[in-house]
């Protein structure tokens, strides 16, 4: 029966992985999108995709995770973007073809997209 | 929705949504049969018998945002299109399990559509869960069990970057490679 590959690889990940966490979790960009029933109709499961495609292209490294329903359905897909210090802002109606400039503009330049925004949340504690 | 792996996605969504901590997600497909069949099990809150007999009302819903609920009508929908239905099996704090069978060969029949990219939406979830996922091909199966994997882990999460791409990459070849061996 074939089966996943091999745990071993899993071993060395785990270290390499290891020793850039804590920096990561501290100061890294978090990213979330939408998957209520809504986003997945209008596409989330893409957009994430276009998002981690275009993360890993760039060497970008971000935390990305998804969420159920936010309540926001013709904005769908939704996604947030939360980085340290930095207001969170909230995309909507992000389509897989909008990441690229979402990323180059936000993560790279560090400007906000106004026309896409629909919301966004002072910074966390 | 054009791709059966997009109700799947919901469907384990709506997991999510019950609380479940461990997901079940097994695929069978039997060409002798002419049978496709589709399982969703969860460890969440679990419904009572009268919500599982309304959940395939569209009009039922206990989300507050909006008031219809529409995840599982269509899916059930989906299935009664090909030969086909949906069934719900529930018991309030023990869990769910939803089946849907479709006649594989049916020309309605959505393509199961792309299931490494429908199992990295539910394993990035924010909610910690751990998903098994077994997928049949006329006897030839990919097996998958995130709780083994995060053992191997320990604090490194299933989300850090690299170990999701090794992991979206290793699911890719896993249902490549039985598709290969089953035909
Ligand atoms: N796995 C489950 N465990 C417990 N309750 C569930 C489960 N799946 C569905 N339900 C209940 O059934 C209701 C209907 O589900 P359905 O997916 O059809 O619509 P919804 O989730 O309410 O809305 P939508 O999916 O359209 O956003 C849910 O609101 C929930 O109360
Ligand atoms: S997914 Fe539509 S309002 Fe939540
Ligand atoms: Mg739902």
């Amino acid at each position: 029966m074939p089966r996943l590959k091999t745990l071993e690889d899993l071993k060395k990940l785990r270290e390499d992985a290891q020793g850039e966490l804590k920096v990561r979790l501290e100061t890294g960009t978090k990213i979330v999108v939408g998957m209520g029933t809504c986003g997945i109709a209008a596409g989330a499961r893409e957009t994430m995709h276009a998002i981690l495609a275009e993360l890993e292209k760039r060497e970008i490294e971000a935390h990305v995770t998804t969420v159920g329903c936010i309540g926001m359905c013709i904005r769908e897909p939704l996604v947030d973007i939360e980085q340290a210090g930095k207001p969170r802002i909230t995309y909507g109606n992000v389509k897989p073809d909008m990441v690229p400039r979402l990323i180059e503009e936000h993560l790279i330049k560090g400007n906000v997209v106004q026309e896409w925004v629909v919301g966004r949340l002072p910074t966390s504690p | 929705m054009r791709e059966l792996s997009l109700h799947i996605l919901d469907t384990l969504e709506n997991s999510l949504e019950a609380g479940a901590t461990r997901l079940e997600l097994v695929i069978d497909e039997d060409s002798k049969h002419d049978l496709l069949r589709i399982r969703v099990s969860d460890n969440g809150r679990g419904m009572d018998t009268e919500m599982t007999r309304r959940v395939l009302d569209p009009f039922f819903t206990t989300r507050t945002t909006r008031h219809v609920g529409l995840g599982l009508p269509l899916f059930a929908a989906a299935a009664e299109r090909c030969n086909g239905r949906l069934h719900i099996q529930s018991q309030p704090g023990v869990g769910t399990t939803v089946i849907a069978e479709f006649q594989h060969s049916h020309m309605d029949r959505s393509p199961l559509g792309d299931l490494p990219k429908t199992l990295m939406a539910v394993l990035l979830s924010e909610r910690p869960v751990d998903l098994y996922y077994r997928h049949t091909v006329n006897g030839e199966s990919f097996e998958l069990d995130t709780a083994a994997i995060r053992r191997e882990l320990g604090d490194v999460p299933i989300s850090h970057p690299r170990i999701r791409s090794w992991l979206s990459e290793a699911i890719k070849e896993g249902l490549a490679d039985i598709q290969e061996s089953a035909t």
